[in-house]
């Protein structure tokens, strides 16, 4: 018993260390083809595969530096702070039906809500610990962003909670039927949106938007423990795209769903991260007041609306 | 002596000073990264006693969101790093207010009830904590709802523009 679960953490622990990494390459080229660019090419000779592991050895070299004025503790505690939650997240997520999960959890879904929260906490710290007035506003910024999102980020969530009538993420999967996919769509789409917003991904990049705050909380952190920070935001786009995927695409739902099941949930995860990817070139930054009027405009309501017809259809089912 | 009973003991220690610490800091944004350890801890003594879910509300409503506020706000108004030194933190009133009301509610619960014995109530699931509050308790939860949209509309009133019309 106990070694099943050493091994089911240690195979989350895997994911948690590749699956970013493949996010974050295919981000490079994706990027790359859609801007009539190559991207890397010589990293490990055939097509510049290897690149993530020379920027990780990069990374690894710079010097790691403090500023003097920082508030040197919390300096360097907030990018372990940043990418535990989403370690965390991982484990629930399931992969295939049965138990082919790292840890089955009776209220998974609202542990997920709860833990990608408290990320928020790590970019305040980053913020205010660097003494730096781009990295300050960067975080106020981020600060607002995901105060505001999270609460479309939960209502649409809750609402397909409801649909299944569960709170457990695998249960939700197996209750999941295709026709959901028309009757949770703008669930869907609010949860993607709101959970884009979340991860700070573009167009919801305010907080860090290079061209006016230089690199927002990010911009005193060197060497490692940026990297930790980049590292949290593909394990970001993992962790919104599997939960897209798990909750509103039916996760490992598919042909012979018994016997690739997991394949069918990777596909669905890697499709959303594509999009994820795609809407980083294809669109504008937001700015701060067109973000703030279509969380509270567009998307509360939408989900609002989205859990009454979630009840509605729920009552006439029964 | 369980694992479980050391475990309570030292998540208890673990809140408790991270509640003496937000009180003592002098670095104003600090307390309230103090205020994450000491709610945190909290919400590992629910997890241990097996009230999963109440854990996890604790986690998203007091870290995610409170402190969250809470930083927000003094990060907008003054957030100096190091120490502010004109905090206003009497130390006298405050051990003696503390320590009444510490040593108090702990002698209170001791007397009443150190010698029962309860059946440990089960995991607290979300099933069960919904089946209870709009089953058994569904009027204080409506009036509680009342109350917060009335609190809702009164910030609504007081941070609207004057000049709109």
């Amino acid at each position: 018993m106990t070694w099943e679960i050493v091994l089911r953490v240690a195979l989350v622990a895997v994911a948690f260390l590749t699956l970013p990494l493949l996010v974050g390459q295919t981000e490079h080229k994706v990027m790359a083809h859609m801007q009539a660019r190559l991207g890397p090419m010589y990293a490990g000779a055939f097509h510049g595969w290897a690149q993530l592991i020379a920027d990780g050895v990069k990374f690894a070299q710079k010097e790691d530096l403090t500023p003097r004025e920082a508030d040197g503790p919390v300096f360097r505690l907030a990018p372990a702070v940043a990418l535990l939650p989403y370690l965390l997240v991982l484990l629930v997520i399931p992969l295939g039906p049965g138990d082919l999960v790292g840890q089955p959890l009776d209220v998974g879904l609202f542990f997920v809500l709860a833990i990608v929260g408290v990320g928020v906490v790590a970019v305040l710290m980053a913020a205010w610990a660097s003494a730096n007035k781009y990295a300050l506003i960067g975080g106020l910024r981020a600060a607002a962003q995901l105060l505001g999102y999270e609460l479309p980020f939960v209502l649409a969530a809750a609402s397909v909670a409801m649909a299944a009538g569960s709170l457990s993420l695998p249960q939700i999967v197996a209750s999941w039927r295709p026709w959901w996919l028309l009757w949770q769509l703008p669930a869907m789409l609010v949860f993607f949106v709101a959970g884009l917003a979340e991860i700070r991904r573009p167009p919801f990049d305010m907080p860090i938007a290079d061209s006016e705050l230089v690199f927002g909380y990010l911009t005193e952190y060197t060497g490692l423990r940026f990297a930790f920070f980049l590292l949290a935001e593909y394990v970001g786009i993992v962790v919104i795209s599997a939960l897209t995927a798990a909750l509103f695409l039916g996760g490992w739902h598919g042909p012979w769903a018994d016997s690739v099941g997991w394949l069918w949930m990777l596909l669905k995860t890697a499709l959303v991260a594509f999009v994820v990817i795609w809407l980083r070139v294809a669109w504008p930054r937001l700015r701060e007041d067109q973000l703030q009027r279509l969380c509270w405009l567009i998307l509360v309501p939408v989900a609002l609306a989205q859990l009454i017809l979630t009840a509605a259809v729920r009552v006439a089912l029964q | 002596m369980t694992l479980l009973d050391v475990a309570l003991a030292v998540a208890g220690l673990l809140a408790v000073a991270g509640g003496v610490a937000v009180v003592s800091t002098k670095q104003l944004v600090r307390a309230g990264l103090w205020l994450v350890v000491a709610l945190g801890a909290v919400a590992v003594e629910f997890l241990l006693l097996g009230a999963e879910f109440a854990a996890w509300v604790q986690v998203l409503i007091y870290v995610g969101a409170v402190v969250v506020l809470l930083l927000f706000a003094v990060m907008l108004t003054r957030a100096p790093i190091g120490p502010s030194p004109d905090l206003d933190r009497p130390l006298l009133p405050a051990l003696l207010v503390g320590a009444a009301a510490g040593l108090g509610l702990a002698g209170l619960f001791a007397a009443a009830f150190g010698r029962l014995t309860v059946p440990a109530p089960g995991a607290g699931t979300a099933q069960k904590l919904g089946t209870a509050i709009f089953d058994d308790w569904v009027l204080p939860f409506e009036v509680l709802s009342v109350l917060l949209l009335a609190a809702l509309v009164g910030a609504i009133v007081l941070s609207r523009r004057e000049s709109t019309r």
